[in-house]
């Protein structure tokens, strides 16, 4: 069992045995929290601020939770209100909170690469929530979870990841994972929401659902922002949903046990049909939600035990 | 008199294309007899004090460097024309041709006034400004071209913003055209390249960056080709970057057009994977580009379809860098670092020396109708004199300008500058 990172910036970095031991160490944390007792206190005296330069509720909430069930002191910071809007930047505001000494350091920001450059200019561990349209290393993290505990392995699987792939930072978290760990990817979607370059990636690329969708074991789900719709990537909610919302008949297409996935918060009638998110047979968005949690008290664990071993540096 | 010998050099002619053994001398701040023989009537005719024993380095025109940005006036903090100049010196540049886009910009015959006295007053090697095309860069009303060449603007560009308006374009095109004014192009489409911090493709997928594709370089061009065809404008691109815009210059020039373009020593020498983990120091504009295209930029310079090599020395301050890739300012300091950066390209076997200064030298100082460039008889005694072998390891902050954005920090280079002259004066020695 080996975990080699000084943080977790994103899925790249990663060897597939870093992932597999992420993993078993969240599906025992996933034991831990359905149990009356949910409490550890393997993070007891550490420091752990989540810094917050963009909206969330889920992720948020669900970092803060990881590391209290831990026995972190959490504090929680929604950083758009603070101090940028006085004008200090980025590197500033990292340096600031770097002196009072956290020992793990939770980042979302809306520019991509922003977390690699406030994890250079610090010294605790840093938690990539989220960077533009970068990586959601977590969230890769709690999907793949989530794939294992339901399908019983995490290679030699089908999964269509469908949507809006050029602006998810999540399909890129999750197409290298799946990637690492063997599985076949197909990317669907239509073409204005697809990556430039997308045919290096080594994925299939499909602009049909029935066609993306055929004999897949997981089908999951990318939420379409709103404010796409203003760049003119899609002619219409009501098209989309047409041609791309995961309907009973779309998903008919699929293995008759494929699970469904939604990152959320879903648009319901946009990207999926309400009854299909709802179906306690096919999806396992709930299911996500609650490995949510114990992936990241995994990761929280994992890069607390590589401070640890490398005391003089972190306390200097 | 006061003269000046230049003993046992390696001398390179790039009208010629050679590059032979022999002295130089200088009189009066030009060249006055270029000879292989070394008769004591030739060594007579400099004082001993004023004889330079070359010992077999190379010895060039200086180099004319288009589309140097010197933060005066606004920005002088960032670079200043002391500064730049010495920087210039420092890597055998002998003119600096400044962009206007200063803040404000440079768009009347007074702001330009202020401009030659500043550099008179401190910068010691030669500088020609450029004037904005259009008045405040803003791509609305031409500015006045007539007044602007009387004070000594040497070329009209509204620098990396694109006029959009056709109508305002084609209307300072066909003005300038009368007066013989040379208008420099950003060739980009801006609608496409808006927002864009890298080149599309699979390397911008993964980091996530906002990108723009190659083609809208070629559709900026083919539109600004087509605006001289239609006014007839004498038109030099200035960046040149992508293998997808090389045809339609080719068919250009091959119809007559009077176009030249330039191209930058970062994507000569750089590729996007260059940007690794969003090292801002590498954004540059336009974006650096996928290998292929580097490759395709290269044999232009070499069968001379791209004519210039600038370095596109843009100033930046630390703060405008220490931000998020997307934030960050665009552009690297270049003047100091030039040629060695490009000597890279000559011990790599891509270009021979010759080649080398008809880019940086000959070339530029044709298309701007200046003596320089040449090493002949008559023409001003503007020389660099390099070591183009000695091993460094550049340390960025060793570097003369003020701000010290270069993306060839630590980088290992080979080739220093030993001397640089302007007008016969050593303004640089080693």
């Amino acid at each position: 069992m080996r975990f080699d990172q000084r943080h977790l910036l994103g899925i790249e970095p990663l060897r597939p045995d870093e992932i597999t031991t992420l993993l078993d160490l969240a599906d025992r944390y996933a034991t831990l929290n359905r149990s009356r007792q949910k409490r550890s206190g393997i993070l007891s005296g550490l420091t752990q601020i989540n810094m917050f330069f963009e909206n969330s509720t889920r992720t948020q909430a669900s970092f803060e939770l990881a590391g209290k069930r831990l026995g972190a002191d959490v504090m929680s910071m929604a950083m758009e209100a603070s101090s940028l809007k006085k004008g200090e930047t980025l590197i500033d505001t990292a340096l600031t909170l770097n002196a009072m000494h956290p020992d793990l350091l939770v980042v979302r920001h809306p520019n991509s690469g922003a977390v690699d450059l406030l994890a250079q200019k610090v010294n605790c561990a840093v938690l990539n929530a989220g960077d533009g349209r970068h990586e959601h290393p977590t969230q890769a993290l709690l999907d793949a979870l989530t794939i294992r505990r339901a399908k019983g392995r995490l290679h030699r699987l089908t999964v269509a990841i469908c949507g809006d792939i050029a602006h998810s930072r999540v399909a890129r978290s999750n197409l290298l994972l799946l990637h690492k760990m063997e599985n076949r990817v197909r990317l669907i979607g239509p073409p204005t929401l697809m990556p430039a370059g997308i045919g290096e990636f080594g994925v299939e690329v499909y602009h049909d659902m029935a066609e993306g969708l055929r004999d897949a074991d997981v089908v999951m789900m990318l939420r379409l922002q709103k404010e796409r719709m203003d760049g003119g990537f899609i002619p219409s909610e009501r098209e989309y949903f047409h041609r791309y919302g995961l309907d009973a008949e779309k998903l008919a297409f699929a293995k008759s046990d494929a699970i469904v996935m939604h990152p959320g918060p879903m648009n319901r009638g946009v990207e999926i049909d309400g009854t299909i998110a709802d179906d306690i047979n096919r999806s396992v968005i709930q299911e996500q939600v609650e490995m949510g949690v114990a992936v990241r008290m995994a990761a929280l664990d994992l890069l607390a035990r590589n401070l640890r071993a490398r005391p003089n540096e972190v306390m200097a | 008199m006061i003269a000046t010998l230049i003993e046992n050099a390696r001398i390179v002619d790039p009208e010629a294309g050679s590059v032979t053994e022999g002295h130089v001398l200088i009189e009066k701040g030009v060249i006055t007899e270029i000879t292989a023989e070394s008769g004591e009537g030739l060594r007579a005719r400099a004082a001993p004090e004023n004889r330079i024993d070359a010992n077999g380095k190379v010895l060039a025109p200086g180099i004319v460097d288009i589309g140097v940005k010197v933060c005066e006036p606004g920005e002088r903090h960032k670079e200043s024309y002391k500064t730049a100049g010495a920087a210039a010196a420092a890597g055998g540049v002998t003119t600096m041709v400044t962009r206007p886009d200063t803040d404000p910009a440079v768009d009347t015959p007074e702001a330009l006034e202020f401009i030659r006295r500043r550099a008179r007053e401190v910068a010691p090697v030669r500088v020609l400004p450029m004037a904005a095309l259009t008045k405040g860069r803003a791509g609305e009303e031409m500015t006045e071209i007539g007044f602007l060449l009387d004070a000594g603007a040497v070329a009209f560009t509204d620098c990396d913003r694109p006029v959009r308006d056709t109508k305002v374009l084609g209307r300072a095109m066909t003005y300038a055209k009368a007066l013989g004014a040379l208008i420099i192009g950003h060739p980009q489409e801006p609608g496409l390249s808006a927002g864009a911090a890298a080149t599309s493709g699979k390397f911008a997928s993964l980091r996530g960056l906002p990108a723009v594709s190659p083609m809208a370089e070629r559709m900026g061009l083919d539109r600004d080709i087509a605006m001289v065809e239609m006014t007839g404008a004498r038109y030099h691109a200035d960046q040149i970057t992508a293998m997808r815009a090389l045809p339609a210059l080719e068919r250009a020039k091959n119809n007559g057009f009077d176009v030249t373009a330039g191209t930058s020593i970062h994507h000569l020498t750089l590729n996007e994977l260059d940007v690794s983990d969003y090292r801002t120091f590498f954004k540059v504009k336009p974006p650096l580009r996928a290998e292929e295209d580097r490759q395709a930029v290269i044999e232009a310079v070499r069968s001379g379809l791209i004519d210039v090599i600038s370095s596109m020395h843009t100033p930046q301050d630390e703060e405008s860098k220490r931000l998020p890739f997307e934030e960050a300012a665009s552009g690297a300091v270049g003047l100091e670092t030039l040629l060695p950066v490009l000597l890279r390209l000559y011990h790599s076997g891509d270009l021979d020396l010759p080649t080398l200064f008809r880019a940086l030298s000959l070339n530029p100082s044709k298309r701007l109708g200046l003596e320089s460039g040449r090493m002949a008889k008559g023409a001003p005694a503007d020389l660099v004199l390099l070591d183009p072998d000695k091993p460094f390891i550049l340390d960025r902050f060793k570097l003369l300008s003020k701000s010290k954005n270069t993306p060839f920090d630590n980088a290992r280079l080979q080739g220093r500058v030993l001397a640089t002259f302007v007008g016969g004066k050593a303004v640089y020695r080693a």
